[in-house]
């Protein structure tokens, strides 16, 4: 196989996976890796670096098209920030000191934290808390649009919150990927902040994330431009359409469906690792 | 909540970050686009050599190698730029959010967004630890 036909293949893959991540909400990136080593046979250094770029890439897409809709909390993302971005510069050093091995059974076991975290992902925090301090302090309080009109809300569990940023963006840096799940269960379960303001200023924060670890993997060569370039324009041509068909399409079965093609990858990218072959 | 005695609503910043978003990732999509056909062309019946990690040579590693490739018009260069475009749009939007913050006049939000994009700079540095 040449690299046409090799480029055109993963420029598939790539947009299938950006398609299904887009309409199950759970990202596309997170498939890409496995797919790339797994199906493909790529080191899963260079499918980390192109995986961790189609993460950037539709952050900033899905951004463009959420800011309008006011749900997304600035001061909250930038405040996490402070962690995930520091998390991410120590993830991505980590990551060029561990074997291809051990990170390959490390992201078994997130992505199977990742099937798991989807099938329970409409919880919406109970908001009927009062101010807490120290949110006060940061000023991390706002208000959203709702059916009913605009709805305050309280934000709590700052530390907690802030702890989980920090692992959220570690693993964001070690494995390339968004850690959106982690991401949203820290803001939703842990901070109380409603689950759409959560899930909106969750992809803010994952393109912001990346962005760190993104020159780090440059530096050490993860990221080659022949293997990104289609899996970046297959990933972001996928999450937009699948964006674009979601508003009248049935999700269910087909999150049942990837759930089970998560937890696949998953159990491959763990036997992978133990018998170390990639 | 403290409004911004100028006309910087939270409403026009955001749909100020809208559109910069967008563009800047139209942009670099097009700049890989243009990358892929020149690389594809002239490299596309080669065998491809992914499946061993070998790292990337320092001309397509560091911000001025790439630029020094692109004017040479090499397709690899050029999609690695367009790729470094694409990492620059979210420090671009923190950058924004900075100078947003600073003409509400919220002062410990201008210090937050500036160590975050120190901390992003320094990745893009290389992020030597």
């Amino acid at each position: 196989m040449n690299i046409i036909e090799l480029t055109l293949l993963i420029w598939l893959g790539s947009m299938l996976a950006g398609f299904v991540g887009a309409l199950t909400g759970l990202g596309g990136g997170i498939v890409i890796t496995p797919l790339l080593t797994i199906v493909f046979g790529i080191d899963i250094r260079y499918a980390m670096g192109a995986a961790l770029i189609s993460v950037i890439g539709t952050s900033s897409g899905a951004a463009a098209a959420y800011v309008k809709e006011g749900f997304t909390n600035i001061r909250i993302g930038m405040f996490l920030e402070l962690a995930t971005t520091v998390g991410a510069v120590v993830g991505a050093s980590a990551a060029s000191r561990l074997p291809g091995s051990t990170i390959s059974i490390i992201f078994g076991i997130v992505l199977l934290f990742s099937a798991y975290a989807s099938t329970r992902s409409t919880h919406s925090g109970g908001q009927t808390n009062g101010p807490d301090h120290l949110a006060g302090l940061l000023k991390l309080d706002s208000t959203y649009p709702t059916a009913q009109g605009i709805q305050r809300y309280h934000v709590r569990g700052v530390p907690l919150g802030f702890s989980l940023m920090f692992v959220a963006g570690t693993l964001s840096g070690l494995l390339g990927i968004g850690s959106g799940a982690l991401k949203v269960i820290a803001m939703d379960q842990a901070m109380r902040i409603p689950f759409k303001v959560s899930t909106t200023t969750s992809n803010f924060m994952i393109g912001v994330t990346a962005a760190a670890s993104a020159g780090v993997y440059l530096q050490r060569g993860y990221i080659d431009p022949g293997l990104t370039m289609p899996v970046m324009l297959g990933v972001l041509m996928g999450s937009l359409i699948g964006a674009r068909v979601l508003p009248t399409t049935r999700t269910a079965s087909l999150r049942v469906v990837f759930g089970i093609v998560v937890v696949v990858l998953a159990f491959e990218m763990i036997f992978h690792g133990i018998t170390g072959r990639l | 909540m403290n409004q911004p005695p100028t006309g910087w609503t939270d409403q026009r910043v955001e749909n100020i970050v809208a559109a910069l978003l967008r563009a800047g990732v139209t942009f670099a999509g097009a700049v890989v686009a243009l990358g892929g056909v020149v690389f594809l062309i002239r490299h596309g019946r080669a065998l491809p050599e992914y499946s061993r990690f070998g790292g990337e040579p320092p001309a397509l590693c560091t911000v001025s190698g790439v630029i020094r490739g692109v004017t040479t018009f090499r397709g690899r260069n050029i999609i690695q730029l367009g790729l470094l475009i694409l990492i620059a749009t979210p420090v671009a939007r923190v950058a924004f959010s900075a100078v947003a913050f600073a003409f509400e006049r919220d002062r410990m939000y201008v210090g937050i967004t500036l160590i975050v994009l120190t901390v992003l700079l320094f990745g893009l540095a290389g992020g030597h630890l």
